[in-house]
């Protein structure tokens, strides 16, 4: 009973102790660069997309692999969530972007009419829509988070991602470029 | 002259926190009076030389003496004075020198009040103060020093983020600053007890008050913090579930569980090991959640200059502070007597269920915050858990908390039965069930129930008060006069848990807000809920150290004129960055929101908004800080405990 009792009180220090020493490991691995929770890494580029079928965000056809192959030009996937507070951010500098590119938006583990609401309150800059709800397919593009942008070339190769919200910067600065170095 | 002045008094103040720490706790040990007395002229000396510190920053940053590398980083000669002052506090080491300040106020306030403690408790508390003050102060001078020279000295300053350039975030800070370190009070007396091994009903009553104060303040600073993310950042929404903000929600829940535990040891003796944890958890979260953001460990949409080095020193403070008294208490607390035994249905019953909802919503959203970088640590997965996790695991846990928090104190003390509890609060049941109905039936299911759930606090509440002034059972005059007899405790709580329906309240109507965004040209109307809102301008503007471009909308109904609003982006000229500036139209009831994005082509990217109930939940915010502060009152007039600065502060 008092050996229970001294377990007990001794489980706050347990658990302080097991945070602390986790800590110090990501602190010491922050320093050599192998835990970075800003740098997210992009064991995808260069790769292929992989395969995919998702369904419209309110049931129906979406968009495949195939339909993106089928296009033959430069496209952006954009990952977006009407839960995510960056991805309102994002949406004007998308809404600028859509004229000089074809974006085509998956909906990230969201409810059908939640995205409807938020492309009617912030604007729909998507040529297409998919709704990924159990979320596989952002598993298979290895997605770090909600809003992510891929570019993809003509021939459905990955040639960059960015995660988090498309600024000006980064559209003129890196994306555009990009875009013009593959026409 | 006057940094090195400010360098040297910090010094000299972490060697008097060292010594505040050491001296009082060795003499209480050895029952040295004269040590136990050095407690309070150590803290008085520590502060003193802790305001000169801060002094010279300030006055560095005043007079932009770019020589100082802080001020360099951090101003700029074009920047207006107000925000040369409060942004001494807005970078990393001025913080940290805010920290030490109110930690050092907190002392010389202990020491000040705390004249009817015992003087072995007194001396424990002040030296564990003293103690935490130390490493802090050690932190500053070793590795986060404000006041360091940079040679050769530059003419002009890197200017300040931008989005820092803001009255709301002058005063923030401050205030959440003083949630945060105020709860290092209960927390040396948590430490305090233990050392003395024993702890009674007089115990919680010197500890309430401090966990009181400290909870009002840091209530008032989620609540501003909220306010700032809603105009500064523009996007209309007021939580984000930003590990940031569950930060500092994490403590104020813990906080709020011990307000109400701390009630149960002074009236009743019980529940005094789980006080004593909680007044540990609850700063140990305050000093994690600093840590963690400062690292650059969670990730974060505000973003933070991030120093591991500076991470491991801290992570060896926390390992001190949090390890040392969770390991004290895992040594001594299983000795202390527990006492107090009370039928689970009842006053101190609600309390402690009170206390499991709290502290189950706090380990969910710590769960939520800490699982990506654990999950990134253990299997190198790359995680975010977002709001869909949140609303999905807290909104149950709050259900029954509402629930409880109407019924909890219409229960007696020791051992209560349901019915009588009921009778008294059938009609507000059906109150808050037809309001819930009516909203459901109106819009949703889910705002219904928030509503109704609202209904329930207030209604309640209102009951409360009453069923005090025995309300149509006896003559109104007599009712009326009876408002004076209720104690303050009484208000405090009713007032509180009001204020947590109003917010409840503002949070429901707000998920039924709504807004559009359009690229319209000059002269073009839109309608949004009803109002119209035409664009009657875009001009340019010079502003003091940016360039403002800034448009004009009519708002009117019905073809009255509401309001003009003038929504406008910054453009700072010595940062290449660009800040929105709401314009906000306040009804109480509701805010008009519009925000001025990109311009092309003759057209104007605008965001109109139509927030329903967004006050609502910044106003409960200071409802339940107020409910806080009637409570400190009633403290003053039974035992004397410190309530004059509070209420100075609100004032």
């Amino acid at each position: 009973m008092t050996l229970r009792r001294h377990l007990l009180y001794a489980a706050p220090l347990a658990i302080a102790g097991i945070a602390g020493v986790s800590f110090l490991a990501m602190l010491r691995r922050m320093k050599t660069g192998a835990f970075d929770p800003h740098d997210i890494g992009s064991p995808m580029d260069g790769k292929p997309i992989p395969n995919f079928t998702l369904p419209a965000p309110g049931g129906g056809k979406g968009f495949s692999t195939a339909d993106v192959l089928a296009l033959h030009r430069p496209v952006l996937i954009n990952f977006f969530a009407s839960w995510c507070a960056p991805c309102i951010d994002e949406a004007p500098n998308l809404v600028a972007l859509a004229p000089q590119i074809p974006i085509w938006g998956v909906a990230y583990q969201d409810q059908a009419p939640d995205t409807e609401r938020f492309l009617a309150q912030f604007g729909n800059p998507y040529q297409r829509l998919g709704a990924d709800h159990d979320g596989y397919t952002a598993i298979n593009f290895g997605l770090y988070g909600v809003p992510e942008t891929y570019l993809i070339d003509p021939t459905g190769i990955i040639r960059a991602r960015y995660a988090g919200a498309l600024t000006g910067d980064i559209i003129s600065g890196s994306l555009m470029p990009l875009v013009r170095g593959m026409s | 002259m006057i940094p090195e002045l400010g360098h040297y008094a910090l010094a000299l103040a972490t060697v008097i926190a060292f010594a505040q720490c050491f001296l009082p706790i060795w003499g209480a040990h050895r029952r040295d009076a004269r040590l136990m007395a050095a407690a309070g002229p150590l803290a008085v000396a520590q502060l003193l030389a802790l305001a000169v510190s801060c002094f010279a920053l300030v006055y560095s940053s005043v007079v932009s003496d770019f020589s100082v590398t802080n001020v360099y980083e951090n101003s700029a000669s074009t920047k207006p004075l107000i925000y040369k002052i409060t942004g001494a506090w807005g970078n990393h080491e001025g913080s940290i020198l805010l920290w030490a300040l109110i930690l050092g106020l907190c002392g010389v306030a202990v020491t000040l009040r705390g004249g009817g403690l015992p003087s072995s408790l007194r001396a424990r508390v002040l030296g564990v103060l003293g103690g935490t003050s130390a490493g802090f102060m050690l932190y500053a001078v070793l590795l986060s020093n404000p006041l360091l020279r940079t040679w050769p000295a530059p003419t002009e300053g890197q200017g300040m983020n931008p989005l820092l350039q803001d009255p709301g975030l002058a005063v923030h800070p401050p205030i959440l600053y003083l949630g945060y370190v105020g709860f290092a009070v209960p927390f040396a007396f948590a430490v305090a007890a233990l050392l003395e091994g024993r702890i009674d009903a007089a115990w919680g009553r010197w500890v309430r008050p401090w966990a009181l104060l400290s909870w009002c303040f840091l209530t008032c600073g989620i609540a501003l913090g909220s306010w700032w993310a809603y105009y500064e950042l523009g996007w209309g929404g007021y939580w984000f579930w930003d590990p940031v903000e569950n930060a500092s929600l994490l403590p104020w829940l813990t906080g709020t569980a011990l307000v109400h535990s701390a009630i149960v040891v002074e009236k009743r003796e019980a529940l005094k090991i789980w006080t004593v944890l909680l007044a540990i958890g609850t700063f140990s979260l305050s000093l994690s959640g600093t840590f963690l953001v400062r690292s650059g460990i969670l990730n974060s949409v505000h973003s933070f200059a991030n120093d591991p080095d500076r991470g491991v020193f801290i992570l060896g403070l926390l390992a001190i502070v949090i390890g040392g008294s969770l390991a004290l208490f895992a040594w001594r607390a299983p000795k202390l007597a527990e006492g107090g035994l009370f039928a689970p249905l009842s006053r101190e019953g609600a309390l402690v269920l009170n206390n499991l909802f709290l502290v189950s919503i706090c380990t969910v959203v710590l769960i939520g915050t800490m699982y990506p970088p654990f999950a990134d640590l253990l299997f190198g997965a790359k995680i975010s858990v977002g709001a869909p996790f949140f609303q999905a695991t807290v909104l149950p846990l709050v259900v029954p908390l509402i629930a409880a928090m109407t019924i909890g104190p219409v229960l007696p003390w020791k051992r209560a039965q349901l019915a009588p509890a009921l009778q008294r609060l059938w009609w507000v049941a059906l109150i808050a069930l037809a309001v819930g109905a009516f909203a459901a039936i109106g819009w949703k299911l889910l705002p219904g129930i928030a509503f109704g759930g609202a209904a329930w606090l207030i209604v309640g509440s209102l009951a409360e008060i009453a069923e005090r002034i025995k309300l149509f059972r006896l003559p109104f005059r007599q009712s009326v006069a009876r408002l004076g007899g209720i104690s303050p405790a009484v208000w405090g709580s009713a007032v509180a848990h009001a204020g947590f329906g109003v917010t409840v309240a503002g949070i429901a109507a707000m998920s039924l807000a709504t807004s559009v965004i359009v690229s319209v040209p000059v002269g073009s109307v839109e309608h949004v809920a009803g109002y119209d809102w035409k664009l009657v301008s875009l001009e340019t503007l010079p502003g003091p150290n940016y360039i403002s471009r800034q448009a004009t909308i009519d708002v009117s109904r019905n073809g009255k004129l509401v309001t003009i609003m003038r929504p406008a982006r910054h453009s700072f000229t010595s940062q290449q960055i660009t800040t929105t500036d709401t314009a906000i139209h306040t009804m109480i009831y509701a805010d008009l929101y519009a925000v001025l994005g990109d311009e092309s082509g003759g057209n104007a990217v605008l965001r109109l908004h139509y927030n329903s109930g967004a006050p609502l939940i910044w106003l409960g915010g200071l409802i339940m800080a107020l409910g806080g502060v009637a409570s400190l009152l009633d403290r003053r007039l039974r035992v004397g405990a410190p309530a004059r600065r509070a209420v100075a502060v609100t004032a």
